[in-house]
């Protein structure tokens, strides 16, 4: 700096000089790569650009190049963490289209291993989340807890993360008694979990500071933007695909939707938790009312080659909700699979949230929003 | 006066609570397995890489190269070839080449072979610095079994 | 047998080197191990017999690496901050008394001479900071300073108090008045200031926020995005601010265990010795790391807060109250 701008600065006539910083692909938060160009003003961010792209597989083109059974391994990719509710969006989506019936036991197993999957990806977002505030003991007790789902779902389905469980018409096998049982004593011994969370985090006076007020979105913005899951649920608007558009078996269960009307970090925080709760109920519900049968369709053709049409299917992921829109021309690969993510439209509303905020409030905010990068960019 | 008093003292409990908490997981033993000195048991359906199953009535291979696995792989991991030895009324594989670096555990050609002639195996361990290693010879591995 | 007197402070100083070396390595295993239990783990289990050798293989992997200095920053000054990070802490435990008899130089202005020299902690991070002329350095050595010379306030001003509860300055004199069993500890003199307690977590916050622990430690964490203050240093520069904090700890607690725990003197009255007042240390550093594992960061604009809101008027009222209560009785 010359003698003239030090001098400005001390007379306080300088201009408003801003910096722009790269917040690179690389995180030490474990987000994923997306790259986000900050313009800053000393502390404050003027301007938040996200830049994705970064781990683009283009998942929608190889739907086209793939028959409607191999792009299956596909859908558990989008979001690795929620990954059968992804699979349960397209294959409900193809069900539709083919006009299968999916026997009632095999859409009681979905929701038992869908509710199950929620859990979990929540409780990944509870570890890193905390882990970005600096947290570090609540992300291994959280991943203890989820080692026990992991561990229930690989007993079934022979994997930990990305499923593929779902066939058309039903599931890949049946589940035995080991996982019931074992279902039953986890949901038995989550609760207390969830209490101990409650008071090792929830109520900490530490992490109140840190989101209480943090990163306010208004239900206005939510709209704009198509925003969904915990995001709207924590700005006052009771929006949840499973109690909106009912699917699969959900219409038979009684659990509440969780809304906290101040949309800051803490209200998302909260609809979290607490889904981790209502998650729960469900399972437990979805247990005892288990009915007997056979999972999988009769007549599932080996080729399947649905009319031609647009066919549309929607589920309540742990981010947000899921659309799946199938476009078909009565061949054995698809014309078109369409994937409308929640990570992408959540991730639209960093930009107009994150105006003036300091930085460390700001990455308070990308972590409850919970993004999944690859979730964005497909 | 009050009300900022009565936080101070709450939000010191709530520090306080904290610290129990996490002083009642100090006494309690470890979760975590030691491995590799220990190492976890893997499920009856686990998926790992797959191989050629052997039938216990004649000793060879069940797969006559049929070719659905190859078809139904949707990552082109499958590559069979069988020949029809004299006398015996099908083929029988004679390569079963499975690019393994390719391979997405999806389960597709377990689902699609008919005779169930292909199952996951439960190997996990499969570390290398070649790798060549990981493109494998599925039928050639089945032989060396026997032996 | 008694040495002449500058072979005994030699002896002595010697002693207290090797025990600040030994701490700022073993309590690198005692934070890992402990870590690993409240996480449910065993920690580090590989090296050596419960990883008793893991500080011994992590001060090699740091004496093998490179020492850069960056171009463009000032030589001197950078390597002079590590140093003067850990000569406080080492001048520091000169003065404490580990013993009845084991002090290795008791000078009546004692408590003086522990503040001055803590004060020298804040500006050799700063020096640290500026020396490496990176932009993001400066900035955490900023806020690690301003967060520093904020908690010194609330310190001193409990630290006022105690001296006029204890009347004096000199260390062993302190120590000396809390003979007898544990009621007669400077936490439980509630006829002196009936808010003792309230003083004694007032001083482990400050203690806490001044050796930059968790939750107080933007400075080193600030790796959410950045590097801290310590990013330009590699190797045993990195090294040696990481014994320092560890000294600062080892420094603080020690300050705490005799200003307000009794110091060498045993809890049930016989048998007073050096071997209390290790045990007394190491429970509260066991209890630093246990709050550093079990708490988030605060925010930076939290932190000054909670000592210029809320310490600071905590502070001056609980030394009004001693004041008036021992005027009055």
């Amino acid at each position: 700096m010359t003698t003239e701008e030090i001098m400005a600065v001390a007379q306080g006539k300088a201009p408003n000089e801003t910096f722009v910083l790269n917040l690179g692909p690389q995180h030490p938060a474990t987000h994923g790569v997306l790259r986000v160009k900050l313009t800053m003003d000393g502390e404050y961010i003027t301007r938040a650009e996200p830049v994705p792209g970064y781990i683009h597989r283009m998942q929608e083109k190889m739907g086209e190049n793939r028959t409607w059974a191999q792009y299956l391994p596909n859908t558990s990719r989008i979001d690795y963490l929620s990954a059968m509710a992804y699979t349960h969006g397209y294959v409900g989506a193809v069900e539709r289209a083919a006009g299968i019936q999916v026997p009632p036991r095999a859409e009681y197993v979905r929701v038992i291993t869908s509710e199950l999957n929620r859990i979990s990806s929540h409780l990944v977002w509870f570890g890193a989340f905390l882990l970005d505030l600096g947290g570090f003991t609540p992300l291994l007790y959280a991943f203890d807890d989820r080692e026990k789902i992991l561990d229930l779902l690989e007993g079934i389905t022979g994997s930990r993360l990305t499923y593929s469980y779902y066939r058309f018409g039903g599931l890949y096998n049946d589940v035995d008694e080991d996982f019931l049982g074992g279902t039953r004593e986890f949901v038995a011994q989550m609760r207390p979990r969830l209490g101990m969370y409650r008071t090792l985090v929830t109520e900490n006076i530490i992490l109140r500071k840190r989101l209480e007020g943090i990163g306010v979105i208004t239900p206005e913005q939510c709209r704009k933007y198509g925003a969904t899951g915990p995001v709207i649920r924590g700005s006052g608007i009771a929006y949840d695909v499973r109690k909106v558009e009912p699917y699969s078996v959900y219409a038979d269960f009684e659990f509440d939707i969780p809304v906290f009307p101040e949309g800051d970090s803490m209200a998302r925080y909260l609809v979290r938790m607490e889904e981790m709760g209502q998650s729960l109920r469900i399972i437990e519900q979805a247990l005892a009312k288990l009915p007997d049968g056979p999972v999988m369709a009769e007549k599932v053709p080996r080729v399947l080659k649905p009319p031609a049409g647009d066919y549309c299917y929607a589920v309540e992921a742990a981010r947000g909700r899921f659309a799946v829109l199938v476009v078909s021309d009565n061949k054995e690969m698809a014309y078109r699979i369409k994937l409308r993510t929640p990570s992408f439209s959540n991730l639209s509303l960093f930009e107009e949230v994150s105006q003036g905020m300091m930085l460390p409030d700001a990455l308070a905010l990308m972590g409850s929003l919970d993004l999944v990068i690859p979730d964005i960019d497909r | 006066m009050k009300q900022p008093l009565r936080d101070i003292v709450g939000g010191f409990y709530s520090l306080l609570s904290g610290m129990r908490v996490t002083i009642a997981q100090f006494f309690k033993p470890s979760v975590t397995v030691h491995y590799p000195h220990e190492s976890l048991q893997m499920p009856a359906r686990f998926r790992g890489h797959i191989e050629l199953v052997r039938d216990p009535a004649t000793g060879k291979a069940v797969c006559f190269a049929c070719k659905v696995c190859e078809k139904s792989c949707p990552s082109d991991c499958i590559t069979v070839e069988g020949a029809k030895l004299e006398g015996a009324k099908r083929k029988s594989v004679t390569q079963f080449r499975l690019d393994f670096t390719k391979c997405s555990l999806c389960g597709s050609c377990v689902e699609a072979c008919k005779s169930n002639a292909i199952r996951f195996s439960r190997q996990y361990n499969l570390a290398s610095t070649n790798k060549d290693e990981f493109v494998m010879d599925l039928f050639k591995r089945l032989e060396a079994e026997g032996q | 047998m008694s040495l002449p007197e500058p072979f005994r402070l030699l002896a002595y100083l010697l002693g207290i080197m090797a025990f600040v070396g030994l701490n700022a390595a073993y309590l690198v295993w005692v934070e890992r191990k402990g870590a690993g239990r409240f996480q449910r783990r065993p920690g580090p289990t590989e090296v050596g017999y419960a990883g008793l050798l893991q500080p011994i293989a992590d001060a090699v992997k740091l004496l093998t690496k490179q020492v850069i200095v960056p171009p463009g920053a000032d030589a001197t000054l950078f390597r002079l901050a590590p140093v003067v990070v850990l000569a406080p802490a080492l001048m520091c435990l000169a003065i404490i008394p580990f013993g009845p008899h084991l002090v290795a130089r008791e000078i009546n202005v004692g408590l003086l001479l522990l503040f001055a020299f803590g004060s020298i902690n804040v500006m050799a991070i700063m020096i640290g900071g500026w020396a490496s002329r990176n932009k993001y350095a400066i900035i955490s050595a900023a806020r690690v300073v301003s967060q520093d010379v904020a908690y010194e306030i609330p310190m001193l001003l409990v630290v006022i108090t105690m001296l006029m509860v204890t009347g004096t300055m000199d260390l062993n004199q302190i120590v000396r008045q809390q003979a007898g069993a544990f009621w007669n500890w400077n936490l439980f003199k509630l006829a002196a200031n009936p808010l003792m307690p309230v003083t004694f977590v007032i001083f482990y916050i400050c203690m806490l926020a001044e050796t930059n622990r968790a939750p107080f430690d933007m400075a080193e964490a600030e790796s959410e995005l950045v590097a801290g203050a310590f990013t330009e240093y590699a190797g045993m520069g990195f090294g040696v601010f990481f014994m320092a904090e560890y000294a600062n700890i080892v420094v603080g607690c020690a300050v705490a265990t005799v200003l307000f725990l009794g110091g060498w003197q045993s809890p049930i009255g016989i048998l007073p010795g050096a071997f209390w007042f290790l045990l007394k240390l190491y429970a509260l550093v066991f209890s630093v790391v246990w709050v550093r594992w079990t708490f988030p960061r605060t925010q930076f604009y939290g932190l000054l807060n909670l000592s210029w809101k809320i310490l600071i008027p905590i502070a001056l009222f609980t030394l009004i109250l001693s004041s008036v209560m021992l005027k009055l009785f």
